[in-house]
C-alpha cells in the first residue's frame, strides 16, 4: 500500500466519524480518520476536568476581552474560560449570517462529543414516516425496523442509561439502569401523569452517561463536569469509546490538522478516488486516496465538502444534481417553558451532581391530539435546590447573611421545550462569494429561519409547561419565551438529505451520495426530518449501519 | 445542552446545554477597548476591600471573606469582568464609601471593629433601596456580588463553610434534609 493510500477514509472525528473509523477498522479496513483541528488526549488533554471552583481564574465569569474575542460563542452558555478551546474560534472560521444564526462548532479530535448534552433518544416511525404522510419534502427512505437493531447496537456500546417507557412515540432501546428522579422530579411525574390521565409522561433523561462500567469505562462519578472531558469516561465521546477501539485494531491512522478541501472525483468512474487535505499548520496541501470516504465532519462542513467537489462536472458541487445540496437547514427550536417553586419538600435534599434531567416525551398530535401546526416537541428539565448564588438582595450583611446562603435554598423545577423545525427547501446554507476564512476557503452563508409551523408549537411549548407544571403542585409558575436563533439547539440537520429518488436527494437509503456510491455522508447532513428528539444516537445507528452496508458492497465489489 | 442558559432558565440544572461575523473584522487579542486602561489598585485600597469583604461575610466559627483574600479576587474581577462604566462605578463607589464613612462618623473605615463596617454598609444598602440619588451606592450591589462569590467559590468557602465533594461517585436522589446542614459547594 503506497503511504497515502487507504481503504477509507473519515472525515471528521466526532460522534459520527468516531463511529465509522471504529466500525470500518473492526471490519479489517486500513482507515485514514482526518480531523481539522488539535488532538485531544483522552484524560491526558482534559486539562480543567479536575479542577477545583477556587482553581478556575474567574469562578466561570465571562471577562471583556472573552466577551469582545467572542461575539458568536458569547451568544450562550458554550462561552466559557473553562473550555474556551474546544470551540471553533470565529476569528480563523467566520461565517456570514443572511438571516440570524448561531453556529458553535468543536474543531479537534472528538469534535463535539467531548462537549455534547449526551440526551440520547432513538428516533421512531411517527418520525419516519410523517413527511409522507403529511407531504411535507420528500420521504425518508428508511423506517424504524431498518434502524433498530442498529439502535441496540450503538446503544450497548456507546453506554445509554435510560428507563423502558413503552411508548410508541419515543421507542425503548437497550439500556443501561436509569438514573433516578429526586423527590420532587418524582412526584411532579406522579401528578402530571394523574392530572393528564396517563397521556404525559415525566421520566428520566436517557443519557449516554453509564451507571455501569464499560470496557475501559468507569460508571458516571455525578460529578457534572462532562464538558471538560471526564477522566474516568463516565460518558459517551470518541475519545471515551469509539477511538480506543479504532485504535485496538491496528488499522487507524488518525491525522489532526487536516483540513479537507474538497473530493477528489473521478467522473469516468463515478466514485471518489480520495480527499485532498490542506494541512491547518502547514498550509501545504496533500493527497490521500481511498476506496471509499466517509464524511462526518459536522452536517454543514459535510455539504461545503461536497460542495466544494467536483465543481468542474457540476458547479454547485457533488450532489448538487439533486437541487437539494445545501437545503432544508433544520435545528431544535428551544428556550421556551416554565418554572415554578416546589414547597413542602424541605426537609429533603439529595446527594450528587447528576448530569442528567427529566425528559417529556412528546404528546402532541400523537394518540389523537391535534392541533393547528404539525409535528411536536418534548421537554427537558430538572428540579433542584438552589445554592449560595440566589439572590438575596434584602439580606443584611454579616453573619446572618453568611449562615443564610451556607444552607440551600427553596426547590425549584423548570422544564423548557425543545421542538421539532420542518425541513423547509428555501432555509439554506451556500459558500460565500467573498469572505473567506483563515485558510482562504469560503466559508458558510446561513440563510434560514423559524416559520408558522414552528411559532404555534412554541406558544404550546410554553403554555403546556405551566400547564404541567401547575397541574403538579408548583407555586409561581413563571413562563419564559428566551428567544430563538436558528442553530442555537446546536443540532444542524440536513443540507445533504437521505431520499429515494436522486432528483430530490442527496443521498439514498444507506447514506450513499447518489453521484458517487463510494461516498457515504453519516452526520446531521443526512436527516430527511429533524424529529424533536436529540440527534446524535440517531447519527451513531445511521454510521454503524452505512459502514456495515459499506463494506458488504466492498466484499461484492460494488464500491 | 444547556448548563448555563441564563435567565429564566436559572433554575433549571439540566443537562448539561447578530452581526455578521466577517473575515475582514480584526478581532485583536490585546486590551478591550471598552475598559479603564492603568486601573490601579494599591496595596492599601486592596485591604479596604479585604475589610468590605469581611464585614460581608465575617468571621464566625469559619473564617471570614478577609481569609480567602477577597481583596485581591474583587481587583481581579474588577479588571477583567467588568467593562468601563462599571469599572468607574466601581472606583467612585469605593471613594465614596471611604469619604462618606469618615464624613458620618468621623473615623476611619480602616480604624472601627467589624460589627462597625458592617452596619455602616448595612444601613448604606438600604439607603440606596430608598433612593436612587446616592449613585455611587450601586458599588454596594457589586460589593456584594463578588463577596460572595469570591468567599463561595474559596477553597476556605467551598470546604469549610459548605460541603465540597469532587467526586461525588453517586447520586442519592432522596435524602433527608436536617436545619443547620451546609449545602453543597457545586
Amino acid at each position: 500500500m503506497a503511504d497515502n493510500s487507504y481503504d477509507a477514509i473519515v472525515v471528521g472525528s466526532g460522534i459520527s466519524g468516531g463511529w465509522a473509523a471504529k466500525e470500518l477498522t473492526e471490519k479489517g479496513l486500513k482507515v485514514l480518520l482526518l480531523e481539522r483541528g488539535q488532538n485531544v488526549e483522552h484524560v491526558k488533554d482534559y486539562k480543567t476536568a479536575t479542577q477545583a471552583p477556587w482553581e478556575v481564574p474567574h469562578r466561570g465569569r465571562r471577562t471583556v476581552e472573552m466577551t469582545e474575542n467572542h461575539p458568536n460563542l458569547r451568544r450562550d452558555y458554550v462561552l466559557n474560560e473553562q473550555n474556551l478551546d474546544w470551540w471553533a474560534h470565529e476569528k480563523d472560521s467566520p461565517y456570514v449570517e443572511k438571516k440570524p444564526f448561531t453556529w458553535f462548532r468543536g474543531y479537534q479530535v472528538g469534535g463535539r462529543s467531548l462537549l455534547w448534552g449526551r440526551q440520547s433518544y432513538r428516533l421512531g416511525d411517527i418520525d419516519f414516516e410523517a413527511n409522507l404522510k403529511e407531504g411535507i419534502a420528500v420521504d425518508w427512505p428508511v423506517r424504524y425496523k431498518d434502524l433498530a437493531p442498529w439502535y441496540s447496537y450503538v446503544e450497548k456500546f456507546a453506554g445509554i442509561s435510560g428507563n423502558k417507557d413503552g411508548l410508541d412515540q419515543l421507542p425503548d432501546g437497550d439500556f443501561q439502569p436509569p438514573m433516578p428522579l429526586n423527590c420532587v422530579e418524582k412526584d411532579v411525574a406522579e401528578r402530571v401523569k394523574k392530572a393528564f390521565d396517563g397521556k404525559r409522561l415525566v421520566t428520566i433523561g436517557r443519557v449516554a452517561n453509564l451507571t455501569q462500567p464499560l470496557e475501559g469505562r468507569v460508571q458516571c462519578q455525578f460529578r457534572n463536569k462532562c464538558w471538560l472531558g471526564c477522566p474516568f469516561g463516565g460518558y459517551f465521546s470518541t475519545q471515551s469509546s469509539t477511538l480506543p477501539a479504532a485504535m485496538k485494531t491496528g488499522n487507524l491512522t488518525l491525522r489532526p490538522w487536516s483540513i479537507v478541501t474538497k473530493l477528489i472525483y473521478d467522473k469516468d468512474t463515478k466514485k471518489a478516488t480520495g480527499v485532498e487535505v490542506l494541512d491547518a499548520e502547514t498550509n501545504e496541501t496533500y493527497e490521500f486516496n481511498s476506496k471509499i470516504v466517509f464524511l462526518c465532519a459536522s452536517a454543514f462542513n459535510s455539504t461545503a465538502i461536497l460542495m466544494r467537489s467536483a465543481t468542474d462536472i457540476w458547479p454547485d458541487g457533488l450532489g448538487s444534481s439533486s437541487g437539494e445540496l445545501g437545503h432544508n437547514v433544520m435545528d431544535h427550536h428551544f428556550r421556551t417553558g416554565a418554572n415554578g417553586i416546589m414547597e413542602g419538600y424541605e426537609d429533603k435534599y439529595y446527594f450528587g451532581r447528576r448530569p442528567n434531567g427529566v425528559y417529556i416525551p412528546r404528546f402532541r398530535n400523537v394518540n389523537g391530539d391535534q392541533r393547528d401546526y404539525i409535528r411536536g416537541f418534548g421537554y427537558q428539565g430538572a428540579a433542584s435546590r438552589s445554592g449560595w448564588s440566589r439572590n438575596v438582595a434584602e439580606m443584611n450583611f454579616g453573619a446572618q447573611l453568611k449562615e443564610a446562603l451556607s444552607e440551600p435554598g427553596p426547590w425549584s423545577m423548570g422544564i423548557t421545550g425543545f421542538g421539532e423545525i420542518l425541513p423547509y427547501h428555501e432555509n439554506t446554507i451556500k459558500l460565500s462569494k467573498d469572505v473567506k476564512d483563515k485558510w482562504g476557503l469560503s466559508v458558510l452563508e446561513m440563510n434560514a429561519e423559524i416559520k408558522d409551523n414552528e411559532k404555534k408549537m412554541r406558544v404550546d411549548m410554553m403554555n403546556d409547561a405551566a400547564e404541567m407544571l401547575e397541574a403538579a403542585g408548583l407555586k409561581n409558575v413563571n413562563t419564559f419565551d428566551a428567544g430563538y436563533t436558528f442553530g442555537q439547539g446546536i443540532h444542524e440537520m440536513g443540507t445533504a438529505r437521505m431520499g429515494r429518488e436522486p432528483k430530490t436527494s442527496v443521498l439514498n437509503g444507506n447514506n450513499q451520495v447518489w453521484d458517487a456510491k463510494n461516498v457515504f455522508v453519516t452526520d446531521g447532513a443526512c436527516m430527511t426530518s429533524a424529529a424533536a428528539q436529540n440527534p446524535s444516537l440517531t447519527y451513531m445507528a445511521l454510521t454503524a449501519r452505512a459502514a456495515d452496508f459499506a463494506v458488504n458492497e466492498l466484499k461484492k465489489g460494488n464500491l | 445542552m444547556a448548563m448555563n442558559r441564563r435567565d429564566a432558565l436559572k433554575s433549571v440544572a439540566l443537562m448539561m446545554g447578530g452581526a455578521m461575523v466577517g473575515a475582514n473584522v480584526i478581532l485583536t487579542g490585546c486590551a478591550p477597548e471598552d475598559q479603564i486602561v492603568g486601573l490601579d489598585f494599591s496595596p492599601k485600597d486592596i485591604a479596604f476591600l479585604d475589610e468590605i469583604g469581611e464585614a460581608i461575610i465575617p468571621t464566625t466559627d469559619t473564617p471570614g471573606a478577609k481569609a480567602t483574600e477577597i481583596g485581591e479576587f474583587m481587583v481581579m474581577m474588577v479588571k477583567d469582568t467588568y467593562n468601563g462604566e462599571q469599572q468607574q462605578t466601581f472606583v467612585d463607589g469605593i471613594n465614596y464609601i471611604r469619604k462618606d464613612f469618615k464624613d458620618t462618623t468621623g473615623k476611619d473605615f480602616m480604624d472601627v471593629s467589624v460589627e462597625e463596617r458592617t452596619s455602616y454598609l448595612n444601613d448604606l444598602k438600604s439607603k440606596l433601596s430608598e433612593s436612587e440619588d446616592i449613585k455611587e451606592a450601586a458599588v454596594i450591589g457589586m460589593l456584594q456580588d463578588l463577596t460572595v462569590l469570591g468567599y463561595f467559590t474559596s477553597e476556605i468557602g467551598a470546604t469549610q463553610q459548605l460541603r465540597y465533594y469532587e467526586a461525588p461517585g453517586r447520586y442519592d436522589p432522596c435524602i433527608d434534609y436536617n436545619p443547620g446542614d451546609k449545602a453543597y459547594a457545586i
